[in-house]
């Protein structure tokens, strides 16, 4: 006998219910009620429908030819109101029908923070169509749009409102986005990559009201900070709509309770989707929601199955970003993580191993081998025999054992094994068979490893593998006897691992030594507070003298004493008042030095917070003459005086200085700026180089006038001072990120090359995200470090003074 | 018996640092090490007599700012090297640096 079946709720769990029975011939009279006023659709695409990929029309996945194909009886726009277990009835507005099963499928409900304000016009929660249209009428109006909620909807809304031209702000109440399905990494990359869109987000951000008398106007954050709002999305996280089932007095907990059949506590209710709740779980994406369709839809037709909750993977794209979760990746203890990195691309990838098993990933900008690690999750496969090659990926593991060696062997010729500049193994093989034998020879003739260098372990792997015995693996320079780890893995490991202080660096790296020496101590000391500015307090007893004191040592114990005079210019003050400081402190030696200024030599220890007060009431601060730091900006006269120049190079010079000053670099740092190509400043034998030209500047890098002297090559020609500003920022920022302690930037130059650095300061986002990092960092370490010790002296003074006596 | 001043609060020199302390006959470094173990040496390297307080310490040695030599804290010898500081018997109670008053008065008549 035909038996009726209501349906409360057309959603996509609902839909794929209705589909396995009407598939497996089910012989039931069914009535659909839906709220919205229409029928199934796919939910999970009104993200393509906001931003304007997608119409609704596309998204419909049952229409009404379906339906009337089914015999289904639909009441669209229809709420269902109350049921009657005893009668056997469900009630809406059209009145009263009666079910011999009844499904619920009602989903869930957007939950609202209860803050003044939520109420007003205005204010769109994101769940349905009718929400979605409701975004796209008030985006056209354009003006700043505020999303509450950094989660997946959040952003959702957030990248969909700024496509269509609105100005918006994410506030996120907790430290990264997506903090259930990313770690902190990955957070932040995403929060890279939507910033880059244009989209403005801010974590912490916990919301006090939403403002405004007839519509939404702001939002007030709890920090009692301001917003401006046209239109507010509140997408905060989503709850079980379960009040029907309530009002019926079903067993409900925060989801409607069932049972592996998806039955209610009463036999002949179901319940499916995520208004459910199942041994104490609720379900939010549609994967485990089909599952549970098929086992509901077997159920009615009478074929048992037990529906179990698979451990879940997250593959989602927020409109244009890659990203990838699987299993439990928090941290803890007898946990450990593999990481593997690749800023260029912007790609990360973290797996959490326990006892030789994966239990967790995360991966953001590639996520093609997302499905083989939740494999390797889901069957517990023990890892041991490949982990050094498993991070990355499928493609790397050859056949058992799968030693590095092996696994590269077994690579095809199409692997790609430099994913910055795409190089595959074959070209690598290529230029083996064509004669380059060492990693310097493959990196100038294919440019593999020639950027990030990440890939230079596995680029001297096909070496060794395609050279056999011929080929010596390079055991790389540690940094000094106090490790076997070289300068660059530190650096990869300190930025991966996120290590930040030095005691994690010792711990993480296995120093031998329990506080390092003198070579290393000053490395990690920069990398810290190069890598983590605003994390790392900077060590003084890991610097070496000049850096801790501020001076230069000589070879008496004495001290010079140099401030700084901004591009080489000086005034009659300034010279007035070094030369009163000179015979206040009985300074034996004034000396112009290479690098247009003065040096007051032979300074006592005891005499130099004094002296610096001096020269600091007369406006003058260090000049770091002893600094792996911006030392000097050389200029010539330029434009203001010279028949010459071309523009303003002592202005500029000056204006580089001031925003370069104060700045740690792996090296030392020298720029010179010349008013023309008759070159007076000889900027092209300083680390940065500025010759000006009739139509702009000139910008070339890496020379050197010191124990190696070059001449700079060409990084690029922009015609306006701020894009001078800019690239010399963007250029400074990637030599502090990515050189080695004491390369100076043609060393570092050699090991890169001059095309990778070009190709960041190229492209335009890079070289933002660098100014932006670089002025960050400033923010911090632009500051006179004499000034500083002024007011606190002790260090520069004796412990204590005895006399003979005193001792007796 | 032995005849120990109170120097300094052992806070007065940084962890892994050294401070000076004048007498008459020259500069004396009293250095900390991480573990707060404290050393005193004559503020001369035996090189050529770079100011040691001035050095990097790490472990208990402390390297010489001037050329790099590594100086064993508690023996004053310098490692792979030729060459010798004077040490003085130096010691940490109740967070207060003591020197042995007869040992830096020996070192004057020396
Ligand atoms: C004072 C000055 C010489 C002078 O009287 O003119 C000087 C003095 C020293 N230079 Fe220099 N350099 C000075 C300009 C230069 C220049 C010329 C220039 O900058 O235009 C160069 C060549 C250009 C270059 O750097 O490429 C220069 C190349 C070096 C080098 C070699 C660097 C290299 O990478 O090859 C060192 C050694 C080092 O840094 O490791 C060095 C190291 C030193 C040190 C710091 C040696 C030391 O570690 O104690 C000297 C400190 C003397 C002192 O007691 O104060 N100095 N030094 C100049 C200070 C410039 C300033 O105003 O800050
Ligand atoms: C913008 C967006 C993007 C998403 N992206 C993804 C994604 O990428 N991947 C993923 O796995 N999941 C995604 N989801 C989640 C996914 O859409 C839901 O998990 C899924 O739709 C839930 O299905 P359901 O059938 O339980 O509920 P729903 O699809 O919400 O259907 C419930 C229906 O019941 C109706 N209803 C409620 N109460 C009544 C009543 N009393 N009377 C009548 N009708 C009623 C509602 O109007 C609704 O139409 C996304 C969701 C949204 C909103
Ligand atoms: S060239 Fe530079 S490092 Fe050498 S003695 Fe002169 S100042 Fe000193
Ligand atoms: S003076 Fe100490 S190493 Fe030369």
């Amino acid at each position: 006998m035909t038996q009726k079946l209501v349906v409360i709720g057309a959603g996509m769990a609902s839909g794929r219910v209705l589909e396995h029975l009407f598939d497996g011939g089910a012989d039931f009279d069914v009535t659909l009620f839906n709220a919205e006023e229409r029928g199934n659709y796919n939910r999970i695409m009104l993200s393509p429908v906001l931003s304007g990929e997608k119409t609704y029309e596309d998204i419909v996945t049952h229409d009404a030819d379906w339906y009337e194909a089914n015999n289904v009886t639909c009441h669209f726009g229809t709420h269902v109101t109350a049921i009657d277990r005893q009668a056997k009835t469900v009630t809406s507005a059209k009145g009263t029908v009666a079910y011999d099963k009844l499904l619920i499928a009602t989903g869930s409900a957007p939950f609202i923070i209860p803050v003044q304000g939520k109420d007003l016009p205005g204010v769109i929660t994101y769940r349905d169509l009718d929400d979605t249209n409701a975004m796209i009428k008030a985006s056209k109006a354009g003006g700043k749009a505020v999303v509450i909620g950094g989660g997946l909807l959040g952003l959702e809304a957030a990248a969909g409102l700024a496509e269509r031209g609105m100005d918006v702000t994410v506030l996120h109440l907790m430290g990264h986005l997506m903090e259930r399905q990313l770690d902190e990494a990955a957070g932040f990359l995403l929060r890279r990559d939507l910033e880059k869109r244009g989209i403005t987000v801010k974590c912490r951000a916990s919301t006090a009201a939403i403002l405004g008398t007839d519509k939404v106007e702001g939002v007030l954050l709890e920090d009692n900070e301001g917003l401006e709002a046209d239109l507010v999305v509140m997408a905060v996280g989503i709850r079980p709509e379960t009040r029907l089932a309530t009002d019926a007095g079903l067993e409900v907990a925060r989801g409607i309770e069932v049972g592996a059949q998806l039955q209610t506590s009463d036999p002949d209710i179901f319940a499916v989707g995520e208004c459910v709740e199942f041994d104490g779980q609720l379900f939010g994406l549609v994967a485990p929601l089909y599952d549970q369709a098929m086992v509901l839809a077997n159920t009615l037709m009478d074929k048992p199955e037990v529906f179990t909750p698979k451990k879940l993977s997250t593959k989602l794209k927020v409109t244009g970003c890659d990203l990838f979760s699987a299993g439990d990746f928090a941290a803890g203890e007898g946990r450990e993580d593999i990481v593997f990195r690749d800023p260029a691309r912007g790609v990360y990838r973290r797996l959490v191993i326990e006892d030789d098993v994966i239990v967790g990933a995360v991966m953001y900008g590639d996520t093609a081998d997302g499905n083989w690690f939740f494999g390797l999750i889901r069957d517990k496969t023990d890892i041991s025999e490949m982990r050094d090659t498993v991070i990355f990926g499928p493609a790397y593991q050859g056949g058992a054992p799968s030693d590095p060696l092996s696994a590269v062997a077994a690579l095809p010729r199409d692997a790609e094994i430099c994913g910055c500049n795409g190089i595959c193994k074959g070209e690598i093989e290529d230029a083996i068979a064509a004669g380059a034998s060492d990693i310097g020879a493959l990196r100038s003739q294919t440019k593999a490893s020639a950027s990030c260098g990440t890939c230079t372990g596995l680029v001297e792997q096909v070496l060794a593998v395609t050279l056999g015995d011929d080929f010596v693996l390079p055991t790389a320079q540690p940094i000094c006897s106090c490790t076997e780890m070289t300068h660059e893995d530190v650096r990869r490991m300190i930025k991966s691992q996120e290590l930040k202080s030095l005691p994690a660096v010792w711990q993480a790296c296995d120093w031998k030594t329990p506080c390092g020496c003198h070579v290393c101590r000053p490395a990690l000391n920069y990398y810290l507070l190069s890598d983590w500015p605003l994390d790392y307090e900077d060590d003084p007893q890991s610097r070496f003298v000049n850096e801790r004191k501020h001076a230069n040592i000589q070879k008496d114990g004495t001290f010079s004493v140099v401030p700084r005079m901004w591009g080489g210019i000086t005034t009659p003050d300034e010279l007035r008042a070094i030369a009163d400081a000179a015979d206040k402190f009985s300074v034996p030696t004034v000396k112009i030095t290479g690098g247009q200024r003065i040096d007051l030599l032979g300074v006592k220890n005891e005499y130099l917070p004094a002296i610096w007060d001096d020269l600091n009431k007369a406006g003058m601060v260090s000049g770091h003459a002893y600094s792996k730091g911006l030392r000097t900006v050389k200029t010539c006269v330029g434009t203001d005086h010279c028949r010459f120049g071309t523009q303003d190079s002592t202005g500029l010079g000056i204006q580089l200085e001031k925003a370069l000053w104060g700045s740690w670099t792996p090296h030392k740092l020298k720029l010179a700026v010349s008013g023309c190509p008759r070159n007076c400043a000889e900027a092209t034998c300083k680390d940065i180089g500025i010759v000006c030209v009739d139509s702009g500047y000139q910008i070339s890098i890496g020379g050197a006038a010191g124990m190696d002297v070059r001449e700079t090559s060409l990084l690029c020609q922009v015609p306006t001072k701020e894009e001078v500003m800019d690239v010399v920022k963007a250029v400074t920022q990637s030599y502090r990120e990515n050189a080695k302690y004491l390369d100076r930037i043609y060393k570092w130059m050699d090991k890169v090359g001059l095309e990778w650095i070009q190709e960041q300061i190229t492209d335009l986002d890079i070289r933002a995200a660098l100014v932006e990092r670089f002025d960050l960092s400033q923010t911090i370490y632009r500051k006179d470090p004499w000034a500083q010790h002024v007011a606190k002296p002790a260090p520069y003074e004796p412990l204590a003074t005895l006399t003979l006596e005193a001792a007796e | 018996m032995s005849n120990w001043i109170d120097i300094a609060a052992l806070d007065a020199v940084p962890q892994r640092g050294a401070r000076l302390i004048k007498t008459l006959h020259g500069c004396v470094a009293v250095f900390r090490t991480a573990g707060n173990e404290v050393f005193a040496l004559d503020n001369a390297c035996p090189h050529k007599n770079g100011p040691l307080a001035d050095g990097i310490v790490h472990g208990k040695a402390v390297t010489c700012p001037l050329h790099n030599w590594v100086i064993a804290l508690e023996t004053g010898e310098a490692q792979g090297e030729e060459g010798k500081v004077a040490t003085y018997p130096a010691k940490v109670a109740k967070g207060r640096i003591l020197l042995d008053a007869d040992f830096l008065q020996q070192r004057a008549v020396a």
